[in-house]
């Protein structure tokens, strides 16, 4: 089984955090990029079985429902009936139709792009929303029939404290959603935040911003989304299909400029230049990987996750550096498998390149 | 060639006072090198020499100069070392010679090296003849200068030429003095051969060459010369002198002369600087005076950053020796830093420079230790020790006497900075000797220093205390008793060897606190927390921690872009070479270099 990737490179306006692939929308533009994503889909016979779409950007809530309705019909042969489809969308106005629209055309889960119900951090970082709309979006979209419905959270923001990531997650579990993506601000090279000294100045420190990032593990857990992966918390059963195809090396094919994907035994990126994408017959692929998924990637990608990998699956010199590891707490052992814990999570560059190293 | 037409000299000047410059002016004028060829500085070629300002080996330029009184005379200009730690060399250089030109900068006057030197000059029984340099800048004081060289050295200087060897003013002048003041060698070409080694370097087609100065007797190809201190014959392959950049081959050298001898000498510890070449077949009878082996003062453990260079390293060291008679070294182990050598050094300056080129001419990454002098240490049975590995100092408890190098250090400084100089010295055990008035405004001060306390970081903290004008020589006294303990540092409670080192118990405290603080620092955050301790014979007399990270992370997948995590790894891997795996704590490099230099 085979997921789909869209990746759709148009933002009204860029975040000044943000370094994944867009620029300004046309309506002429998006349409010449939606026959290219169309002419891509037919060109890669993909033969498998699809059963998860996601349209992630940018911005991709900017195409038509007839645009992303296109993009699935052209998709449909492939398409298993219990497929999820997701489309990231930003919440900003009132957008019941849209929403109703999305539904029928089959999208069934949505991911909004919340981040913070606080107005003065949604400011500082430059976001065009407010949390009401925010509110008021999500609950627009569960009227409109989504019952799967995730949201972003930014952690580790300028200016943000413990009260008031305490008073954001308070409330995003309230409102009718199925899953959160709790990600820390990370400052990208080339990024207009990474040039902003004095914003800079003002995010926490390590400790502070690790803290921040326990405390939303432990919050949310406790309002009933498990943790079961470095940024995603759930409630049961509403795990990302999509996204756990990453963690567990199943193979996936990004479409768009920017787009990656691990497909037909290959890794590859498509080049991030949206002239280039719609002009080629067919998407232009940067070969990162002829070799993917063999057992130190698989452990690498296993690990982000709290189910683990199996015990037996480590190197000798590996299982030597456990036992200051669980004893530590970065580790737990679960029978027969091995699990970063939430403080291991935090440092989990350094736990995995340990036990990878 | 008659020995009368031959003149024998060197430059005495201290650093930055103008002697490359000058040097460089009497080859120009000479005719020894073309304008258009002229590389600033020609007689510092190598290129750390040139960086730094300073002459590291000892070189020698033959040229021919027609003089006001119709002779064309040979000139054999002797480059030496300028600093302290080539103090013998320069000794050796100096005896090659009649004469010294001595430089004295106009706007600064005399400075301790160039004092240390001249006397040193005078010793040997050279003429010295004053030059007064940089006239040209506004704050040039000739006559003052002119008078202190006679006031403090007591040689007559008012008639000293005034020159700018950055214009070329006066450097005529320079050149009849010369002629002039300066003698021609006595020298018996018919007695026995009798020539001086004043240094010597590795050629990879010739063997060793060896500079010389004949002071009696004839050389020439074919002969069988005796290495009087080694006793090793060779039978000579060339002879003849040098031009700023190649070797001249007349085939014989006689006595009154400077040149070179090659005679396909395999080991450069065969060509002590300072013995004596004669012949086998007629040998003189006595050998030169005043040779002795040369002995390093200084020691440090080097080793490469990644163990795998250890073989690169040792061969590096075995070519650096090659023209170094004064570099020793041999294999030692430290559990944390691995395989590499102790080697020894004249002084910290040398030192660096050995690091450096190691560094750079042979593309190494090196881990250095705290340099540590030699200490000698009398166990309860009697016998007697030499430590210069603190990693080897004995258990306090067998110990019965511990004895430190002590140097006599002459420091020259403005009145002004004369209480710093003496908190400064105060601080480092010194003893006063003496205080003298050059004249109004500068002071010579003489103290009795430990030597382990002038190695570290003396002459920066020194330059510091007296905005750079303070000048600073020494010299090896012998030993005294002194209360020195050994202190270790533990990470996460195990002694790193390559971070020990012997100190007055009155030290240890502060340095030790100073070291935790360094590492402290140069530690990175890592999954557990590192204790760092500092413990003087078990006692634990300073601590520090490093804490845990508690934040590395990437938390987002970027749409199934796995590559920056790969990518993390491996730069994780990278990062990790530059590490020492100490137990479970990861130590990099600087850490190591950290405490090194603590009064930063």
């Amino acid at each position: 089984m085979t997921g789909l990737y869209i990746h759709v490179p148009f933002c009204a306006v860029k975040c000044p955090y943000c370094d994944f692939y867009s620029g300004p929308y046309r309506r002429e533009t998006a349409q010449r990029y939606v026959e290219a994503v169309i002419r891509n889909l037919t060109a890669y016979r993909i033969g498998d079985t699809v059963d998860t779409v996601y349209f992630g950007g940018g911005t991709p809530s900017l195409l038509s429902t007839a645009q992303i309705g296109s993009i699935l019909e052209t998709a449909a042969p492939c398409l298993s009936g219990d497929a999820e489809i997701t489309l990231e969308c930003n919440p900003t106005g009132e957008r019941g139709d849209y929403f109703r629209a999305l539904r029928r055309i089959g999208v069934n889960r949505l991911s909004v792009g919340t981040q913070s119900f606080s107005d003065k951090l949604l400011r500082l970082i430059g976001r065009r929303h407010t949390a009401q709309q925010g509110i008021r979006c999500v609950e627009a979209a569960f009227a409109a029939g989504f019952e799967n419905i995730s949201c972003d959270l930014m952690l580790a923001l300028p200016q943000q404290s413990s009260a008031l990531l305490a008073e954001t997650i308070g409330v995003l579990t309230h409102l009718p959603i199925t899953h959160v993506s709790a990600y820390l601000l990370q400052v990208e090279e080339g990024t207009d935040l990474s040039q902003d000294a004095a914003l800079l100045a003002q995010c926490p420190d390590e400790d502070t911003a690790a803290a921040l990032y326990l405390q939303a593990v432990s919050a949310l857990e406790a309002a009933g989304f498990a943790q079961y992966e470095v940024s995603s918390f759930a409630r049961p059963g509403y795990e990302s299909r999509h996204n756990l195809k990453y963690w567990h090396c199943e193979p996936y094919l990004g479409i768009g400029p920017g787009a990656h994907s691990c497909f037909a035994g290959r890794r590859f990126c498509v080049p991030r230049s949206l002239e280039r994408f719609m002009a080629a017959p067919r998407q232009e692929e940067e070969l990162l990987d002829s070799a993917p998924c063999d057992a130190q990637e698989r452990l690498m990608l296993g690990l982000r996750l709290r189910y683990g990998v199996a015990e037996g699956a480590l190197s000798d010199a590996a299982k030597r550096k456990l036992p200051p590891l669980l004893k530590a707490g970065y580790i737990e052992r679960r029978e027969d498998r091995i699990a970063l814990t939430a403080r291991g999570f935090a440092v989990s560059n350094a736990v995995i390149g340990m036990l990878l190293g | 060639m008659q020995s009368e037409l031959i003149r024998n000299f060197c430059i005495i000047a201290h650093i930055d006072h103008g002697k490359s410059t000058l040097a460089d002016r009497i080859l120009e004028k000479t005719r020894t090198v073309a304008q258009r060829d002229m590389e600033q500085q020609i007689l510092d070629n190598m290129e750390l020499e040139r960086e730094r300002g300073i002459t590291i080996k000892a070189r020698a330029v033959r040229l021919n100069y027609t003089a006001k009184d119709g002779n064309t005379y040979v000139f054999n200009l002797i480059d030496t070392p300028g600093h302290v730690d080539f103090n013998y060399e320069v000794s050796r250089s100096l005896a090659a010679c009649e004469g010294a030109i001595l430089i004295v900068d106009a706007s600064q006057g005399i400075e301790a090296q160039t004092l240390a030197n001249t006397y040193l000059a005078i010793e040997h029984d050279l003429e010295v003849v004053p030059v007064v340099n940089k006239i040209d800048l506004p704050s040039a004081q000739p006559e003052k200068v002119c008078e202190e060289v006679e006031n403090v050295i007591g040689i007559p200087a008012m008639d000293a030429p005034r020159i700018s060897a950055k214009l070329g003013t006066n450097v005529e002048e320079v050149l009849e003095r010369i002629v002039t003041d300066i003698p021609a060698p006595k020298a018996d070409p018919e007695a026995p051969l009798k020539a001086l080694i004043f240094d010597s370097y590795y050629d990879s087609y010739k063997g060793v060459i060896i500079y010389v100065r004949v002071k009696d007797g004839t050389v020439k190809v074919g002969d069988t010369i005796r290495l009087m201190a080694t006793g090793s014959e060779f039978t000579v392959t060339e002879a003849g002198y040098m031009t700023t950049d190649q070797l001249v081959n007349t085939g014989t050298l006689t006595a009154g002369e400077v040149g070179y001898i090659a005679a396909s000498i395999k080991s450069i510890g065969d060509t002590q600087v300072g013995d004596t070449v004669t012949l086998a077949d007629n040998p003189c009878e006595e050998a030169l005076p005043g040779y002795r082996k040369v002995n390093p003062m200084v020691f440090s453990g080097i080793y490469p950053a990644d163990g795998a260079k250890y073989g690169d390293l040792r061969e590096a060291l075995e070519k650096l020796q090659l023209n170094d008679a004064a570099l020793s070294f041999e294999p030692e182990t430290s559990v944390a830093l691995g395989f590499g050598f102790r080697c020894g050094f004249l002084g910290l300056l040398h030192m660096e420079i050995i690091q450096e080129r190691l560094e750079r001419e042979y593309n190494l990454d090196l881990i250095t230790t705290a340099p540590s002098v030699i200490y000698k240490v009398t166990l309860t049975d009697g016998t007697v020790q030499y430590i210069d590995n603190p990693t080897n100092y004995p258990d306090p408890s067998t110990l019965s006497l511990a004895e430190e190098p002590m140097v006599k250090a002459d420091i020259l400084v403005p009145s002004e900075f004369v209480g710093n100089v003496m908190d400064l010295c105060q601080d480092r055990r010194g003893t006063f000797k003496d205080m003298q008035y050059l004249d109004d405004t500068r002071v010579t001060l003489k103290y009795e220093l430990p030597l382990n306390e002038i190695v570290y970081d003396f002459f920066d903290a020194l330059k510091s205390r007296t905005r750079g004008y303070a000048s600073f020589d020494y010299e090896l006294m012998g030993y005294a008793p002194s209360k020195l303990v050994k202190l270790d540092i533990l990470l996460n409670g195990e002694i790193v060897d390559a971070l020990s080192f012997i100190v007055h118990a009155d030290k240890a405290y502060g340095r030790a606190r100073k070291i935790a603080e360094k590492l402290k620092e140069n530690i990175p955050r890592q999954l557990f927390e590192v204790p760092i301790q500092a413990a003087v014979g078990g006692k634990i007399i300073a601590r520090e921690t490093v804490k845990a990270m508690r934040k590395d992370v990437l938390a987002k997948c970027y749409g199934g872009d796995i590559t920056r995590k790969k990518k993390l790894l491996e730069k994780q891997k990278e990062g990790k070479k530059r590490m020492r795996q100490l137990g479970t704590v990861e130590v990099p490099q600087e850490a190591f270099m950290s405490v090194l230099k603590l009064d930063e």
